[in-house]
């Protein structure tokens, strides 16, 4: 199980450093997080020594950078073939499945990782609270997690990418919508208390948003930790029911 | 070693594969013969636990292939038609991942990898990705990850498409040399690959196990089966074609060619019928000049014919 898990990790890590996908993604990750934070997030102007600019806007970057990512995972595999050379070979989907999404975890790891010099850059200009800056980091993992197994689910779906990225950042944009003042707004106008509750409790913007004030709250841990359950079993009955098609 | 029963698998409204029944034991190659589309790829990712059949069972070593699919594909080596791998891969990394989850590590690992790299002369491109590498090379690496297990059963689809002439007869060659241990379905729509390698023949057409037999046998379904052709070195073939066709057993006789310096006949046989010695007897009888005195065996292609456009009307019927 764990040996078959490591295969597939190690060559799907290979895959995305053996292709361009590694660089560009990480070049265009970097940049984007340039940009949400210093002009989209007017990182000075708020004169606070901290990186609220920068993590508040992470749900809309994994939005499309995600998807973007996800997209191959499976519908590749179907469109080469290469997916009945996988699953003619003594292995389980769900080793294949945690196999690619740790590998595609890890890589998101990575590219969070490379964000460091912006935490220098504010350690060096004031006092923040590292305790916070590093909740957030992990909050932003968890949220890329999410993202990640939706987008893994929703690849093994159909053989074509296009596809694949269209409804992974649709199921994504729902999962980020349900807990944006926008819609919260409009039921809580006529729905009761509960009903709202329980949308906003199903949202990713929620549960980041109290991880990145700095407290990891064991239910907000649960609910990434069960979301991406729920997606990767998904992901396993996807592939055992469709098979080869 | 495989053993199949009553094998049905429906897509939506098409029967790719229709009551199919067949056993392959060790020792034997079975070729798997049809016009495309006939059901054999459909047939191979059933018995190799890629596709789950609609209807019908699969053995694969005496233990039903859905009560323990893993132990099934531990016995088997596959070899999925076109030669699927992950392109971006190097032959040598994509063996070591194919031996990886194949259970070996360590020194037996990259014992396999490089006896397997040797035996399908994988050596000049084993550190170029597979996407870079020709036809040819593309079809040996996916052969490699089919034996490096030294697999029981092998399976292959069409394991010599698209390669050149020299290559066919390695993959032929490496076929053989393995045959006599294991139990091996290869299928192909190039009939001349069923003389050299293959113990029997299975011949499919619109998912429909039409034929099972020895490669022998479907030669004989031929209308040249045991046909004589007779080159004679004088002109004029009628008074010789009114002889031959008076012989016992004779269905008819046909001019190849003519011209003024002799004349080349084909004298069919009637079906089971041996008619090479009477004919050899009449010549003599008759002092015929003979230049030339040839039984065919049949005609792979012409057996085919004959059994899938049979079915073919009889379908349609
Ligand atoms: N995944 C699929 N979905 C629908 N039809 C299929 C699928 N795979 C094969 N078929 C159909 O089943 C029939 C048999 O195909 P196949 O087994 O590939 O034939 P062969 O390998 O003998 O050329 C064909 O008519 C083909 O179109
Ligand atoms: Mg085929």
């Amino acid at each position: 199980m764990l040996r078959n898990i490591r295969m597939i990790f190690r060559r799907e890590m290979g895959g995305y450093f053996a292709t361009p996908i590694a660089y560009v993604f990480l070049v265009i990750f970097l940049f984007l997080s340039g940009i949400f934070t210093f002009y989209v997030g007017n990182f000075f102007e708020r004169e606070q020594a901290d990186l609220y600019a920068f993590f508040s806007h992470h749900p809309w970057l994994y939005l499309f950078l995600i998807p973007a990512l996800t997209m191959r995972l499976w519908a590749e595999e179907r469109k080469t073939g290469s997916i009945e050379l996988l699953f003619t070979l003594p292995l389980r989907p769900v080793e294949a499945v945690l196999g690619k999404f740790l590998a595609a975890w890890c890589f998101t790891a990575l590219a969070l990782a490379l964000t460091f010099p912006l935490w220098l850059m504010v350690a060096s200009l004031g006092q923040p609270d590292h305790g916070v800056i590093l909740a957030s980091y992990i909050g932003s993992l968890f949220l890329a997690g999410g993202f990640l197994a939706i987008g893994s689910c929703l690849s093994a779906l159909t053989r074509n990418q296009v596809i694949a990225f269209v409804l992974a950042a649709t199921v994504g944009l729902g999962f980020i919508l349900s807990g944006h003042a926008m819609v919260l707004d409009f039921f809580s106008g006529w729905a009761p208390t509960l009903v709202v509750d329980t949308i906003a409790s199903f949202s990713f913007l929620t549960h980041f948003e109290a991880i990145t004030k700095g407290v990891i709250d064991l239910a907000d841990v649960i609910y990434f930790g069960s979301l991406m359950a729920f997606w990767l079993f998904a992901n396993v009955v996807v592939l055992d029911s469709r098979g080869g098609d | 070693m495989i053993e199949i029963r009553h094998l049905t698998k429906r897509f939506r409204w098409i029967k790719a594969v229709d009551d199919i029944s067949f056993e392959v034991n060790r020792g034997e190659v079975l070729g798997f013969l049809g016009p495309n589309g006939a059901g054999k790829s459909t047939t191979m990712k059933m018995i190799t636990g890629f596709l789950s059949p609609t209807a019908g069972f699969i053995t694969i070593a005496g233990r039903p292939l859905r009560q323990d699919p893993l132990a099934a594909k531990r016995r088997i080596g596959y070899l999925p038609e076109g030669a699927p791998a992950w392109p971006d891969m190097t032959p040598e990394s994509f063996l070591g991942f194919i031996a990886g989850i194949r259970g070996f590590s360590g020194a037996e690992r990259r014992r396999r990898i490089e006896a397997t790299i040797e035996r399908v002369h994988l050596g000049p491109v084993r550190h170029q990705p597979i996407e870079t590498l020709s036809k040819g090379f593309k079809r040996r690496v996916g052969l490699a990850q089919a034996i490096l297990h030294d697999p029981e059963i092998l399976i292959m689809d069409e394991p010599t498409d698209g390669l050149d002439p020299n290559q066919k007869q390695e993959v032929r060659a490496l076929i053989r040399d393995m045959a006599a241990d294991k139990a091996i379905i290869l299928s192909t729509h190039i009939l001349e690959e069923v003389r050299p390698v293959c113990t029997r023949v299975a011949v499919i057409a619109r998912g429909r196990l039409l034929a099972d037999e020895s490669p022998a046998a479907f030669e004989a379904r031929s209308r040249l089966h045991n046909a004589v052709t007779l080159t004679l070195a004088r002109p004029d073939p009628g008074p010789v074609r009114q002889a031959l066709g008076l012989l016992g057993g004779v269905a008819g006789v046909d001019t190849l060619a003519e011209d003024a310096s002799g004349c080349t006949l084909r004298i069919l046989p009637q079906p089971g019928q041996v008619i090479a010695a009477a004919v050899g007897r009449l010549a003599q009888e008759q002092g015929w000049p003979v230049a030339g005195l040839f039984v065919d065996r049949g005609h792979l292609e012409e057996a085919f014919r004959v059994l899938t456009t049979r079915s073919d009307t009889r379908g349609e019927a």
